[in-house]
């Protein structure tokens, strides 16, 4: 069935007419900036109930504890922001990699914890239970994190849904594990790790199915 | 996840910078005739900026002068020739839907292009899933022929004829309901879009056109 060569016409016709002045979209880091607001409203809740000086012993005596904590910081950061690059057509799809550098810290330097016993023998770890706890705090945090971004990139027009969906899995879990940091306890361990890694998997996973399927409607 | 559709923008502070940089839009006429001697894409962008502010004539050339590009970058993704019209009429739905995302300190072509590309893999993926709903198999229709090849093809070529002889003769509304709806697989909602028509009229418009062909088919001795 091809159209007739005037149905274009008639299309553009009907389009034309339905012609109202439009906002135009904030650029992406502008955006960007938006969500990371809500985030760093969250951090400052959480301070003035926690309160900076258990952190920062914390980090103090665990440094490789400290770099984690940044990794998560610089990989909400740019996810967030690569995520709003994807939203506009006609950027590259190498946004995507933005975050691997802050990811690779994050996740390396969290890596080194699973040897916290032979590095700081003294430290206090977490038992299971501790361990499901911050299972809870990342996903609970995650999910409205996850929702704003959803909502935000709605407006916009992500053409490739599924990678944008699992980038914002990634900043919301990314973001969550900051705001961790801020009332964690006790230092990493493998058994934590492995709940941060559970936590941040099931967000990222979660997004990347429902996400996609939300984006590509938008 | 398809390739990267452009290799102009880096990434850095560029998506920023180019809020303050970019010329304000102006609605006016003279936008609409852009000077000759630019660059097609610096006209288009020019027009895409007046239709951001609601210059309708701007708009309707840009849309006009865009089909061409819809249709190379849909051949370039492998939609064959007679899918072409298709990619081009959901491309343009598409541009009136997103077209606040464009950002006139960038490259128009760019921004289209990225568009048209995902229509057209759209467009390639689900005939993809048409075709692999049909039955396909080269051995079973070997084995199976029909009785009489000739005469079959003869029957069914008449009784489409006379399918298409009914359709044209149905009322305009009906008419371009059945051909939105039935068949061109268009959703209710991109069959309202493309029409003009709301998606309630629509489907009683196909349901009379309907109920029509089957009386003429099947009502009459």
């Amino acid at each position: 069935m091809m159209p007739e060569p005037s149905s274009h016409e008639a299309l553009i016709d009907r389009l034309g007419t339905g012609l109202v002045p439009v906002r135009r979209l904030l650029p992406p880091w502008l955006r960007t900036a938006g969500w990371l607001l809500v985030v760093v409203a969250l951090a400052v809740g959480l301070l003035l109930h926690y309160g900076a000086a258990p952190m920062l012993r914390r980090w103090a005596a665990t440094p490789d504890l400290a770099w984690a904590g940044v990794g998560a910081v610089i990989t909400a950061i740019s996810a967030a922001w690569a995520a709003f690059a994807l939203g506009v057509p006609g950027r590259p799809a190498a946004w995507a990699w933005l975050p691997l550098p802050g990811a690779v810290l994050w996740i390396g330097a969290s890596g080194l914890g699973c040897l916290r016993e032979w590095i700081a023998p003294g430290t206090e770890i977490a038992s299971m239970h501790q361990s499901a706890d911050c299972l809870v705090f990342i996903i609970s945090f995650s999910v409205p994190l996850s929702a704003l971004l959803i909502v935000l990139l709605r407006r916009a027009c992500p053409l490739r849904p599924v990678l944008t969906a699992v980038l914002i899995g990634l900043a919301s879990a990314a973001a969550s594990a900051s705001l961790l940091e801020i009332c964690h306890a006790y230092d990493s361990a493998a058994t934590d790790l492995l709940t941060h890694a559970l936590a941040v998997v099931a967000v990222v996973g979660v997004n990347a199915a429902m996400g996609g399927r939300l984006l590509s409607k938008a | 996840m398809s390739q990267a559709l452009t290799a102009t923008a880096c990434m850095g502070l560029d998506s920023g910078l180019s809020l303050r940089t970019s010329p304000a839009p102006t609605v006016s006429a003279d936008v609409a005739t852009a000077n000759d001697s630019e660059t097609p894409d610096r006209r288009r962008v020019a027009w895409m900026a007046a239709a951001q502010a609601g210059d309708r004539r701007a708009y309707e050339r840009l849309l006009a002068d865009s089909v061409a590009l819809i249709r190379t970058t849909a051949r370039r993704q492998g939609v064959a020739p007679d899918g072409l019209d298709d990619v081009v009429q959901e491309t343009l739905i598409t541009v009136h839907r997103v077209r606040h995302t464009y950002d006139p300190g960038r490259s128009y072509d760019a921004w289209l292009t990225a568009i048209a590309s995902r229509r057209a893999i759209d467009a390639l993926r689900s005939r993809g899933r048409r075709d692999s709903r049909e039955l396909h198999d080269d051995y079973a229709l070997d084995r199976h022929p029909d009785a009489d090849d000739a005469s079959a093809a003869t029957e069914s070529g008449q009784r489409a004829q006379r399918l298409h002889e009914a359709i044209a003769e149905l009322p305009p509304g009906q008419r371009e309901a059945v051909e939105q709806l039935g068949l061109r697989e268009r959703s209710l909602s991109e069959a309202a879009e493309l029409t003009g028509r709301n998606a309630g009229a629509l489907k009683v418009n196909l349901h009379r056109a309907l109920k029509a062909l089957r009386e003429r088919f099947h009502g009459e001795p």
